[in-house]
């Protein structure tokens, strides 16, 4: 795994060209999450219809992992159900060895599973940098765990 | 040109490699690396004379407290200081600086008074003022810094009054490299009455240092950033400050007597010494300074002013890069501060770290600075005695390297 690897065409589209990105006018959730660290900076708000999410938006700084990471994962959620997002979570923590299990990521046919979101394997060989692509995703569980139950 | 190449082999971690390629140490405003002449120091006395200091009277004790005193002494000479007792063992600059803040600051200030500091400091500089404030109800006020990123005494008037009790100012930025005014502010400051402190964390370890010419009251500076261990540092005190200054730590040590309800001090320089001081790592200190004094400091001052003069000009060559910090070498020591086009600084640290390169990315704990030059964070090269021309070209073709992995036009 190399440099290359990493910093993919996609991150680097992610990372110049951030999708839902912005505020909400009346979120059903907010959070924020920062790495104090490298100073990387998430601010989302979450709109959600019943069990789903219906739009995000997200502002943020810091490096090309943490805000393509934001980006990519801002597109896969959209119209999905918080425990389809809760499995997502879960198979891109695996991706990057931040959890145990299987990340059911088929080499043969890449993106099939997590799309854009498989680009960002090469960060695990990258230690440090892991948090970066970790923190959109533990500002999401923040907010969603915020939300009401329904 | 000063050629210290020979010295590299001193410093056993430089011979690694990293990622596969020959370690390029570019982090020494961090912490610097160790020669083996202070690992051997610090090594003999665990194994020969390890015992405490300043009690027992074996022969162990009294070769270790020979030692950590002459680590003292060594430490006063160096900065020129009149005696050894004005010299006394911190645990590094910013407990240096928090000495003065809790022992004399915290004392003396009320309200209405005001402490003096530049927007260029290092956390180190600020926070424990900012806690003195909290305290005394003192205020702070602050001196900006000019487009050429040196410190702007042309407004020292609109700052500097008879409330201003204490003036604080980096002897060197650990962001920018600039070099502190320090002669100037500190004249200014005596005409109010002010008191001089200097966090020298970055000026000691590179430029000639003589606090007898210096008309300041206070210089803090560690170890661990001048080839010494890290937990130790030392904070030199003109006599009478020291003196009246009361002690921010009570315990073993710095006691002359102790009864239940009251105490007396021990005479300076143990009065701030409380507690089992690091006895190991003052030798190592005492070693840093032995191996920097046969090096000779106008030697290592000349010796960064090449290596950065010829990252500056290099780096001018590498299209949307951007150093924050005076182009003028008389004016900043070998720290170099960087972006490059839209690549964030940690992009850049893993890359460059990816050819074995060790460069600091982030706001260097001095995040009002950052926002001053409103930017989040930088990259940060800086130089020191084993650092050699060779290295920056290998700096550049990695930038270089960065720029086409970005798709930098």
């Amino acid at each position: 795994m190399s440099l290359e690897e990493m910093y993919r065409q996609v991150i680097l589209d992610h990372y110049r060209n951030p999708r839902h990105s912005g505020r909400l006018e009346h979120p059903d959730a907010h959070a924020e999450g920062d790495n104090p660290l490298c100073g990387d900076e998430i601010s989302l708000d979450v709109a959600v219809d019943g069990d789903v999410v219906g739009d995000i938006r997200i502002i943020g700084k810091g490096c090309s992992i943490s805000q393509a990471s934001a980006s990519m994962m801002a597109e896969a959620v959209v119209g999905k159900s918080i425990g389809e997002i809760r499995e997502l979570a879960h198979r891109f923590k695996v991706m990057l060895e931040i959890e145990e299990g299987d990340a059911g990521i088929d080499p043969e046919r890449p993106g099939a599973v997590l799309g854009d979101l498989e680009a960002l394997q090469g960060v695990r060989r990258f230690p440090v940098r892991i948090k970066c692509a970790d923190l959109p995703w533990v500002t999401l569980a923040e907010a969603l765990d915020g939300l009401a139950p329904q | 040109m000063t050629d210290l190449s020979r010295l590299r082999s001193d410093f056993p971690v430089l011979a690694r490699k990293v990622n596969g390629k020959p370690l390029i140490y570019l982090d020494s405003a961090a912490t610097t690396q160790k020669p083996v002449q202070v690992l051997d120091a610090m090594d003999t006395f665990y194994r020969q004379h390890n015992s405490n200091v300043h009690r027992g009277g074996h022969s162990l004790a009294v070769e270790a407290t020979d030692l950590y005193e002459g680590a003292r002494a060594k430490i006063a000479k160096f900065i020129n200081a009149a005696s050894p007792g004005e010299v006394v063992f911190t645990r590094g600059t910013t407990n240096g600086i928090n000495t003065i803040a809790y022992g004399w600051a915290l004392y003396r200030l009320g309200e209405g008074d005001r402490i003096l500091l530049t927007s260029m400091e290092h956390h180190a500089n600020m926070v424990p003022w900012q806690l003195v404030t909290r305290h005394t109800g003192a205020e702070l006020v602050y001196l900006p810094f000019t487009d050429g990123y040196l410190v702007d005494t042309s407004r020292l008037d609109e700052v500097l009054d008879e409330r201003v009790k204490i003036v604080a100012i980096s002897g060197m930025s650990n962001v920018l490299g600039t070099i502190g005014p320090v002669t100037e502010v500190a004249a200014a400051a005596r005409t109010v009455g002010a008191l001089v402190v200097v966090d020298a964390a970055q000026r000691v370890p590179h430029i000639p240092t003589d606090v007898q010419k210096m008309d300041i009251d206070f210089l803090a500076f560690g170890a661990h950033k001048m080839l010494g261990p890290t937990g130790v540092g030392a904070l030199w005190g003109r006599p009478e400050r020291l003196e009246e200054m009361e002690p921010a730590e009570g315990g073993g040590e710095m006691i002359r007597d102790v009864h239940l309800y009251e105490s007396t001090w021990a005479e300076v320089p143990q009065k701030f010494e409380a507690g089992t001081p690091p006895i190991a790592e003052a030798i190592g200190f005492g070693a840093a300074v032995d191996y920097l004094s046969a090096v000779g400091m106008e030697t290592v001052r000349q010796h960064e002013m090449d290596v950065a003069g010829y990252a500056l000009e290099r780096l001018s060559e590498i299209p949307d890069l951007t150093v924050y910090g005076p182009i003028d070498l008389k004016q900043r020591g070998g720290v170099i501060s960087f972006t490059l086009a839209d690549i964030h600084p940690h992009d850049l640290a893993t890359i460059l770290d990816d050819h074995g390169i060790a460069v600091r990315a982030g706001h260097h704990c001095a995040r009002p600075l950052h926002r001053v030059l409103d930017i989040p964070a930088t990259a940060r090269a800086s130089f020191y005695i084993y650092n050699i021309r060779e290295e920056v070209d290998t700096l550049v073709d990695a930038l270089q390297e960065a720029r086409r992995l970005f798709g930098v036009a």
